[in-house]
Parts: structure tokens; sequence; C-alpha cells
């Protein structure tokens, strides 16, 4: 055999091994996707969707996790978008190159990489403890916000960075001053790829249940929230705890109610790789 | 003047947001250190460290933190050893082999694996990965490391896959030029020239992934038992430290007491770890960056 002949054949070799590793985790999610699917579209319903949990299997629904699920959706983002995308302005346009901007930056590459469950023990200190929110659904919702806070900061100032210059000094030398200029083209400009963003971290927020079980949502809820200081269950803690018990028919529950949180947090991720699709397009500077 | 104004006080604003995020870690950190400080009082610093049973919450108690962190080591290794080569392969492919349509269909589609919530994944890995498992290795228990290993090794296969191919992008075109120039075939490029120019980005890339493994809690919560024990035993349920806090959280520990206070211990373990590798990823990070400029 050729020295050519074996150099082409370990390059086809690796290729094919590569082609094997790209399709390994395609694969994976397909079955991850078609086996949850399979078990639990049977006890998929509107009842189900309407129900409180029950002792038995076929009476049990997702109505009280659903609407917690909903609650802490829009009280992260209360709470995680203007102080993510303020902090990313701060970050991007004021504080260029000093050492405070230096801290800062190192700090929120740090806090990205903490366990989520550690944000559980911080929220459980200081808000359901400390400051007295009880396990509500502020505090609830005010941890995941810490949580997702360093990924919003993350997307907002590399979309930020993607205005090009022109632009603000287009603004100043009309005399705008430095916030006009931000608030009235930057912002704008930057806003499709923000908003990209921020959907991809509450997409992680509403899949979250570490940081919630250790804040001390309940895992079984038998009344609807109505007030941001109520008790609450998530659809991933309710999930988690049909999994933990021994019954068929609550595995069956779980998947049913899986199906149900990936098309929420699925259906998010294709928004926003649609949006991102689309300002790709259209975005010509 | 009222313009003056307007300008200062919305800088200052924006600063305090961008502050908070410093008063975040700093209260991660306090809260961690007081408890943690009430927990050693009474129980010793070496017995922690060097006990190897854990059982706060029985009658006979026993504060090591050992049998945890072999928990965790045992489903963070497996998760490696399955991500590392498969995600590598995945960037090579993707940046070297694959024709720019077949990437921006798959990259995105990979990122998904990341996407999905973490109680999905455990579930998934008990209900249908541990069966297919016993079939094959006959003595693996219903929970084990084994398999919430595996499939927290698929979960973060697109932080090795995307992080990799960023950095193997990276390499000027002119180093991959001068390769095929001195008659190298592309496996000899991509071997001696292209991964070790991009190693700072990878190596990166896996700090980060073993962050992520270190500090993952539903996937070994659902799958790999709760029962703390010393050994590397892929096969027999375990315990990790996450789970551990989980298993605390769920039950009704009055607060304020020991056990309620071994969640903070076990708690800054498992924050000085990742803090430890964040670290570590955010220097190699800035060095690779620097590189080739």
């Amino acid at each position: 055999m050729s020295k050519r002949w074996r150099a082409y054949l370990l390059d086809r070799l690796v290729g094919m091994l590569g082609l094997a590793a790209a399709f390994i985790g395609l694969l994976f999610l397909v079955a991850l996707i078609v086996s949850i699917f399979k078990l639990g579209i049977v006890r998929l319903s509107w009842d189900f969707l309407t129900s409180f949990p029950s002792r038995f299997p076929e009476k049990a629904g997702i109505y009280p996790a659903i609407v917690g699920s909903l609650w802490i959706f829009v009280g992260t983002a209360l709470f995680a978008i203007p102080l993510g995308v303020s902090a990313a302005i701060y970050l991007e346009e004021y504080a260029k190159k000093s050492w405070l901007a230096n801290v800062l930056e190192i700090n929120i590459a740090n806090l990205a990489g903490v366990p989520s469950i550690i944000y559980g023990i911080l929220g459980l200190e200081i808000f359901v403890r400390t400051l007295q929110m009880g396990q509500s659904l502020v505090a609830g919702s005010l941890t995941l916000a810490l949580l997702v806070l360093p990924v919003v900061i993350v997307v907002a100032r590399e979309a930020l960075r993607a205005v090009p210059p022109s632009i603000r000094e287009a603004a100043y030398a009309l005399g705008a001053t430095k916030w006009q200029t931000i608030w009235k083209q930057v912002l704008p400009a930057a806003f499709g790829n923000i908003l990209t963003g921020i959907i991809l971290a509450l997409a992680r927020a509403i899949g979250e249940a570490a940081p919630l079980i250790v804040v001390g949502a309940l895992t079984y809820v038998p009344f609807i929230p109505r007030s941001p200081m109520d008790e609450f269950t998530v659809l991933p803690i309710q999930i988690f705890n049909w999994v933990s018990r021994p019954q068929h028919g609550f595995v069956i529950n779980a998947a049913a109610a899986i199906i149900v949180l990936l098309v929420l947090v699925l259906g998010l991720n294709g928004i926003a790789i649609f949006l991102r699709y689309r300002s790709q397009r259209k975005v010509r500077w | 003047m009222f313009r003056r104004f307007i300008e200062r006080t919305v800088e200052s604003g924006l600063r305090l947001s961008a502050v908070l995020t410093i008063v975040t870690t700093i209260g991660i950190v306090a809260v961690l250190i007081t408890e943690t400080i009430q927990f050693f009082r009474e129980v010793s610093i070496w017995e922690f460290l060097t006990d190897t049973q854990w059982t706060p919450l029985f009658a006979q108690k026993h504060f090591g933190i050992l049998p945890l962190l072999s928990g965790t080591f045992l489903t963070t290794a497996i998760a490696i050893i399955v991500a590392l080569p498969i995600g590598l392969l995945t960037a090579i492919f993707l940046n070297e082999y694959a024709s720019p349509r077949f990437r921006s269909i798959v990259k995105p589609i990979l990122e998904l694996l990341s996407a999905i919530p973490t109680v999905v994944y455990g579930y998934f890995a008990l209900v249908f990965v541990t069966p297919v498992l016993q079939q094959i290795i006959p003595g693996l228990a219903g929970f084990n490391a084994l398999s919430p290993g595996i499939v927290m090794g698929i979960m973060i296969i697109p932080f090795i896959s995307s992080l990799s191919e960023d950095a193997l992008h990276a390499v000027p075109q002119s180093l991959r030029e001068a390769a095929y120039g001195m008659g190298a075939t592309r496996v000899q490029t991509l071997f001696r020239v292209l991964i070790p120019a991009a190693s700072s980005g990878i190596l990166a890339s896996v700090v980060l992934a073993l962050a992520r493994a270190i500090g993952e809690t539903m996937i070994v919560a659902i799958a790999a038992g709760q029962q703390p024990r010393l050994t590397l035993n892929p096969l027999v349920p375990i315990e990790t430290v996450t789970t551990y806090i989980v298993q605390v959280s769920l039950g009704d520990v009055p607060h304020g007491s020991l056990e309620y206070r071994t969640i903070f211990a076990a708690g800054m373990v498992l924050f000085l770890f990742t803090v430890m590798l964040s670290t570590i990823s955010f220097f190699v990070n800035r060095r690779f960056r620097q590189q080739y400029e």
C-alpha cells in the first residue's frame, strides 16, 4: 500500500469519525424527543393541562405548575431585562478599559460559571430569609433573574458591539448627547440581537428546577398562585416530583408534562433562531 | 444644565446595575462563608476532609465530604470522557470537512442539546438509558453513575464543539497554507498544526464543560441515586454534592440546625471548584485571544 493511499484512507477515516460524532448528538436528540413523545402523548389532554395534582395519576394535571412557570417567566424577565441591559450599556458604552470594567468583566465571567444550585442557596438566605419574602414567586423570580443576569449581559454587550461606531458618530455630529445617542440610535439598532439573547436566557430560566427547589418551591400545590407573594411550583419541579414516584402512571404523567415543557422551551428557542436569522439577513450597514 | 443632570443620573443608574453583579458575588461568598464558619464550629475541618462517611441526616452522624466528592468526580469524569472526543471530532468535522450549508444546519440543532432542561435529561437517563444499559451490563443498579454521566456528557457536547470550533476557526489561514505548502496532508495539518495552535481555546472549552458538569444537579439527582458512597464504581448508586443539597432542600430540616448548615458547607466546596475552573478558563481564553493579533 502506497503512502498516498494511506494518507487518503486516514483522511476519509477522520472525516467519517467526525460525521459520526456530529450525528451522535443529533440521534440522541431525536431519540430523546421521540421516546418521550411516544410515552407521554396518551396522557396529554385538555384535562391534564387544567387539573390539579392528585394521588391518582389519571386524574392529576399540571395547571398550577403551568401557571407558576408563567409567573416565574414574567417575573424573571421583569427583573433580569432592565438590569442586564443597563449593565451591558454601562460596560460597552461608558466604562471602557477602566479598572472597574476589568473587575466587572472577570466577575461576570465567573458568575456565568457558578452552578445554578448555588444561586438557589443565595436566594434562600437573602430573599427568603433575610428579606422575608418567604417561599414566594418574587423570591423565585429574583433568584432566577440573578442566575440569568450574566447571560443577558454578555449577549446584550455583543449586540451593542455589533452596532458600528459610525452610527454613534453621526448622532454626536448632529448634537445629540451620549444618552440620547444610546437611547435613540444604538439601542434600537441593537434591539433585535438583544431580544434574541434575552429569549434564550429566559428559555433557560423556565427549564430550571434546582435553584427553585433550594429556594423552597413546593412539590405539591393544590391551588393557583394569585399574587407574587404566593407559594408556587413550576413545571420542571412537577416533573421531578413525578419521576421520583414508583408508580408507572406518574412516569407517564412526567413524560406528558415534559412534552409541554419542551414545546415551551424549544418554541422559545425556535423564535430566537428565527429572529437571529432574520436580523442577519436584514442588517447591512 | 438639565441635560447634564439627566446624563449624569443615567450614567450612575447604569453603573449601579453593573455593580449589582459584584454585589451578587459578594452575596454568594458572604452567605456561604458565614454559614460554613458556623458549620465548622461544630464539625472539625479534619473530619470534614478525611472522614469516609457522609450521614448528617442519620442518628449516627458522619460529616466526611469525600463520598459526595467521589460521586461528583465520577459523574463528571464519565461526562467528559463522552463529551471530549465527540465534541472535538464534531468541531473538526464542521470546521474542516463539512460544507458551509451542512454546518449552518447542524450547528444550531446541536446547540439545542444544551437548551433542553436538565430535568428532561434526568428523566431520559432514568427511564430510557438505564434500562438499555442494564441489558448490556447485567450488574447495573437502577440508580448508578454511568447512565447520568453519559447523558450529561451528551448535554455538554455543544460547550466543547462550539468553543473548539471557534478556536480552530481562529487559526490564521496562513498557517494552514504553510502546512499544505510543505506537502502535509489534511490530517497531518489538522493534528500537527491546527489542533496545537488552537489548544488553549480547546482547553478553555473543556474547562467550561467541566464546570458545567460539576454543578449539574437534576440529571444526577434523578438518575444517580441518593446514597453517598466512597467509590469509583460507576455501576452502583452514589450521591453528588449537588444532589445532597437538593435532598436536604426537599426534606424538612429545621433552619439553623447543623443539618441545615451542611448544605452551605457542601455549597462552598462546589463554589470553590467552579470558581477555580472559571478563573482558569478566563485566563486561558485571554491568552488565546491575543495569540495571533
